[in-house]
Formats: structure tokens, C-alpha cells, sequence
């Protein structure tokens, strides 16, 4: 091991200097420097403020401002009122909703990419195509906005063809468009990582063997790309579950959905950090059980592929 | 499925659906240079809309607030994020797994939750709300992406060079600095940009630990559009659309000569 160049003196340096000639020391005091500082940051503002919702959900009634009163289940018992429930029911079918229609439309998208596009542009194709995700998400909900009010772009189209004007902003209707929208990029991005690996020679041979294209389409590249599909339809859904700013800009009173909730729990009048809390902690449960579906049926090498 | 035409129904829908992406950022576009404050008709060209907004002082602080805190946070979300990836790399330890889920735990929480739990924490430990409170919070989730993004890096560079300069007489920490950060900059840069994106377009996690007066650009535009279309907010949409295109295209280029420089290599 070679000695460090730079000349140091004093007790500190001179234990810096001793320990890093251990070879064990080396060991301790790298690793320490290294992911020290990182992981003392996460746990300070991430682990520890869970556990701390998670102990809050438990005082039941919490407000802002007032004592503890104790702990009890009656933040989570508040969640069962058909008012909450009905909030919880509505994200779940927003995002099966966006999930099936983002699939619906991408599947398509990414087989032409991955298989039929020309190859010199495709990379450059799949870019133009997830270039909307780098913009800021908040900015493609305001222009739906733009688009599906009442006088919006779209009624002046529909009118234009005299077809009858549609009221779609401030509805569901609005926040499926708007969630499909939003994530479909990711959708895209993940089956086309799925689809590229796909043997042709699989295709091809099927259709040697004279299957029809439909055949050939649900009996050897759906199977193929399964895992694919289910990382990007679990990844989707568990984005829209908890997505805030599309049903907020898009949806009316009656899309109110949980992350809503939650945010008015926090930032509305009501300050019901208990609930807010408890509310959170729902959701917290159920992303780590479809991540823990992702990760068990999902394709692992598609989604790493996406992180790049 | 093969076809000898070129016009083939996925090229068709395919083509559809990137009309259906673009057609919204085009409408604001058209829009920002409506002469008209609120009808959808057309009612000549101006630029009024673009006048306005630059000489929108709230705009330009809010824009300030968030240029700030995106470079201080990813600026130190760098350093450090970098380092947790070679430490993850390179070291291995009990509880490895337990910190390694740790380091992901932001890629996976919701923004809402992650909002939630460092409000309750500032207000648990009576931290007042600031700027600080939201580069704080910031830097959770820009530690997280940096550290994904230099990890993945990381995986495909080559052992061998950094050997060769401990045999060379290096000290560990020389072979670090001098042969394995070089290799690594296009991926910290590629995460710095990834990271630096999602701290701009920051919607909930600003909301909820913004304090003293911050008021970063998406909580600026966010309370202006709640109540309907904004015509500046078109023009300020265009202008920043423009922004994150130009760094999407910067991140895809450096990772295009990235990959031909490799293969180049090999």
C-alpha cells in the first residue's frame, strides 16, 4: 500500500494516516466516507418521517396544533365511511382505467418501434416519442385543460364537424385522458424494451408453419413480451394511483381521488394530519404490494433499461 | 409481423399517437400567440402574451426559487449520490440489502407520501418551512435517481483500468479521482439532468415544506391555473417546454456519443 503523498501532520492526520494502512481500516473508513453521508441524509428525512406518519395514523383524530390523545384505529375505521371509500374505489378505477387504455394504445406504438420501424431512426423515433416526459407534467395537464374546456380546441373541432359540443373538462372522462396521456411514454418505453428482445425467427417461423398474423400475434409474441407487459401495466398503475396534479387540474369535485384527499388532509382547512396520515400510509401499502408484484412477475432487464 | 408495404395499420396508429403526444404542446403553442384572452378562435397574431411574461416579475422569482433549489440540491445530490454508487459497488457489509432498499425508497414511495412524511417530520422536530426545508427534501429523491443512474453506469465500465493504476502506485483514493470519476461523468451527468428535471417540474413535495415566503415556479403556476386557462401561462409553457426539450435532447446526445465511444473502444 502506498503511503499518501500529500505531507500531513497533526494527531487527526496522523490517525488517518494509521488507519488507513490497516488493511481492515481501509475497509471501515472507505465505506463510511462513501455511503456514510447518503444514507444518513435518507434515513433522517425518508425512514425516520415514515415511521412517524406511521405512528400519527395511529392517533386517531389527530389535528394540527392539538395534544395526542392517545392511539387507537380510528383514523383507519374513518377511511371506511362510504364517503372515503368511494375516494379510494375512484383511484383504483382511474388507474385500471389509464392502465388498460395506455396499453391498449402503446402496445402498438412499441411493436411498430421495436420491430418494423427502420432501423436508422429508430432509436431517434423512441426519443421524439418520450421527449414529452421531460416536460414538465404539471404544463401537459394545463394544456388538456386548454383543450377540453367548454370552449377549448375541441369543441371548436367537434363544431367545425358539427358534431355536438362535449363538457368533458372537470370530469372523469378528463382525467383518464389526461392519466392516459401522462403515462403512456412509460408504457411505451418499457414494452418496447420487452419487444426488442423478441426473436423474430419465432415470428417467422410461425408463419412458415402457416399461422395467421393474429395467431402468431396472441400465441408467441404476447406470451414472449408477458413479463414486459405486467412491468409496464404494474409501473403505470401504481403512477396513476397516486397522481395529483392531472385529477386536480382535470377533475371536478366529483373525481376526487386519494392523493387529493391526502393533500387536503395537509394543505386544506381541515388539518386532519391523522387522517392525511393514515390515508398515506394506504397508499404507501398499496405501491410496495404492486411493486412486490413487479418485482416478482415483471421483466426485471426492461425496466433497467428504462432507468437509462 | 412482416410487411413488404410500408403503410402498415401499427405505422398508421403509430403516427396517430405521436400527433395525440405532441397535439397538446402544439395547442399551447398556437394559443401563447393568440391575440384573443379567452375564445378558442383565432383572433390574430400577437406576442403580447410573451410581453407580459417577461415582464412578470412574480414569474421570474418564482423561477429564481426553483433555479436555486434544482442547482443546490442536485449540485450536492451529486457529490453524494455519487459516492453511495461506488459505495454500493464496491463494498459489501451486513445490511447491505436493508441500505440498498433504502437508497430506492424514493424511486418507490409516491411524491405524495414522501410530501406527507417530511412535512410531519419538519413539523415534529419544529424546523421552520424555508427555502432550505425544500432543497432538504429535494435531495431525497435526487440522491435516489443520481445513485440509480451512476450504479447502472457503473456496471458497464471496466475493472481493469482502476487495478492498473493502484499497480501503478496509486493510493485508492488517486485511482478513484484520477480513473474512475472521468469514466463516470457522462453518468453523473445523465443523472444530474434526470435529477435536475424532476426538482423543476416538482409540484407536491414544494408544496408541502415551502415556507417563508419560497414560491417555486410549479407552485407559482400551479395556483394560477387552478382557476382556468391563463394566457400568459401559455406563453410561459412554451417557454419552458423549449427548455426541457433542449435538455432531453442534450441528455440523449451524450449518451448517443457515450455508446458509439464504447463501442468504438472495444
Amino acid at each position: 500500500m502506498a503511503s499518501p503523498p500529500v505531507k500531513v501532520t497533526g494527531a487527526w492526520s496522523r490517525l488517518m494516516g494509521w488507519l488507513s494502512r490497516q488493511s481492515w481500516g481501509q475497509q471501515w473508513v472507505g465505506g463510511l466516507v462513501l455511503l456514510g453521508p447518503a444514507g444518513l441524509w435518507l434515513l433522517l428525512l425518508l425512514v425516520i418521517p415514515t415511521f412517524l406518519i406511521l405512528e400519527i395514523s395511529l392517533v386517531p383524530g389527530l389535528r394540527l396544533g392539538e395534544p395526542s390523545s392517545g392511539y387507537g384505529l380510528g383514523n383507519y375505521l374513518q377511511m371506511l365511511q362510504p364517503i372515503y371509500l368511494k375516494v379510494i374505489w375512484r383511484s383504483l378505477q382511474f388507474a385500471l382505467g389509464s392502465t388498460l387504455v395506455c396499453l391498449v394504445l402503446g402496445f402498438p406504438v412499441a411493436y411498430w418501434l421495436a420491430l418494423m420501424s427502420p432501423k436508422k431512426w429508430r432509436n431517434l423515433l423512441l426519443v421524439a416519442f418520450i421527449l414529452p416526459l421531460w416536460t414538465s407534467s404539471l404544463l401537459r395537464a394545463y394544456a388538456w385543460t386548454t383543450i377540453l374546456r367548454s370552449t377549448g380546441v375541441l369543441n371548436t373541432i367537434l363544431g367545425f364537424l358539427h358534431l355536438p359540443s362535449q363538457q368533458w373538462l372537470h370530469s372523469p372522462v378528463a382525467v383518464l385522458i389526461g392519466l392516459t396521456y401522462s403515462f403512456l411514454p412509460y408504457m411505451v418505453l418499457i414494452l418496447y424494451a420487452s419487444l426488442e428482445k423478441l426473436d423474430t425467427r419465432l415470428l417467422e417461423a410461425a408463419a412458415d408453419l402457416g399461422a395467421t398474423p393474429q395467431q402468431t400475434f396472441w400465441k408467441i409474441t404476447v406470451p414472449q413480451t408477458l413479463p414486459g407487459i405486467a412491468a409496464g401495466c404494474l409501473l403505470v398503475f401504481i403512477t396513476t394511483l397516486s397522481d395529483f396534479v392531472v385529477p386536480t387540474l382535470l377533475g371536478g369535485a366529483s373525481s376526487m381521488n386519494i392523493a387529493r384527499l391526502i393533500y387536503n388532509q395537509f394543505l386544506g382547512p381541515t388539518r386532519a394530519w391523522g387522517f392525511g396520515s393514515a390515508l398515506s400510509m394506504v397508499l404507501i401499502l398499496a405501491v410496495s404490494l404492486a411493486i412486490a408484484l413487479l418485482l416478482k412477475y415483471g421483466d426485471r432487464s426492461s425496466m433497467a433499461e428504462t432507468s437509462q | 409481423m412482416k410487411s413488404t408495404s410500408r403503410v402498415t395499420w401499427q405505422s398508421v396508429f403509430t403516427a396517430v399517437m405521436y400527433g395525440f403526444m405532441y397535439f397538446p404542446i402544439i395547442v399551447l403553442a398556437v394559443y401563447s400567440f393568440n391575440a384573443s384572452r379567452f375564445s378558442a378562435n383565432w383572433e390574430g397574431f400577437s406576442l403580447k402574451w410573451y410581453r407580459s411574461l417577461f415582464s412578470d416579475t412574480r414569474i421570474f422569482l418564482a423561477l429564481k426559487d426553483s433555479l436555486t433549489i434544482a442547482f443546490v440540491a442536485v449540485g450536492v445530490s451529486a457529490v453524494f449520490g455519487t459516492m453511495m454508487a461506488i459505495g454500493l459497488a464496491r463494498y459489501r457489509f451486513r445490511g447491505k440489502g436493508l441500505y440498498r432498499g433504502m437508497a430506492y425508497l424514493p424511486l418507490i414511495i409516491p411524491d405524495i407520501a414522501i410530501a406527507v412524511a417530511t412535512l410531519v417530520f419538519l413539523a415534529s422536530m419544529a424546523i421552520p418551512l424555508s427555502l432550505w426545508t425544500i432543497i432538504a427534501a429535494h435531495m431525497v429523491f435526487c440522491l435516489a435517481y443520481i445513485a440509480v443512474v451512476v450504479s447502472s453506469r457503473l456496471q458497464s465500465l471496466d475493472p481493469n483500468l482502476e487495478e492498473a493504476a493502484l499497480d501503478l502506485g496509486a493510493t485508492p483514493f488517486q485511482a478513484m479521482v484520477r480513473v474512475l470519476l472521468p469514466q463516470l461523468g457522462p453518468g453523473i451527468l445523465a443523472g444530474c439532468l434526470l435529477a435536475f428535471v424532476l426538482s423543476m417540474d416538482d409540484l407536491l413535495i414544494s408544496s408541502f415544506t415551502a415556507g417563508g415566503g419560497a414560491n417555486p415556479l410549479p407552485i407559482e403556476i400551479f395556483s394560477r391555473v387552478r382557476t382556468g386557462v391563463k394566457p400568459d401561462i401559455n406563453a410561459l409553457s412554451v417557454v419552458l417546454i423549449l427548455g426541457s426539450a433542449l435538455l432531453a435532447s442534450l441528455a440523449e446526445y451524450l449518451r448517443y456519443r457515450n455508446e458509439k465511444r464504447r463501442i468504438e473502444q472495444k
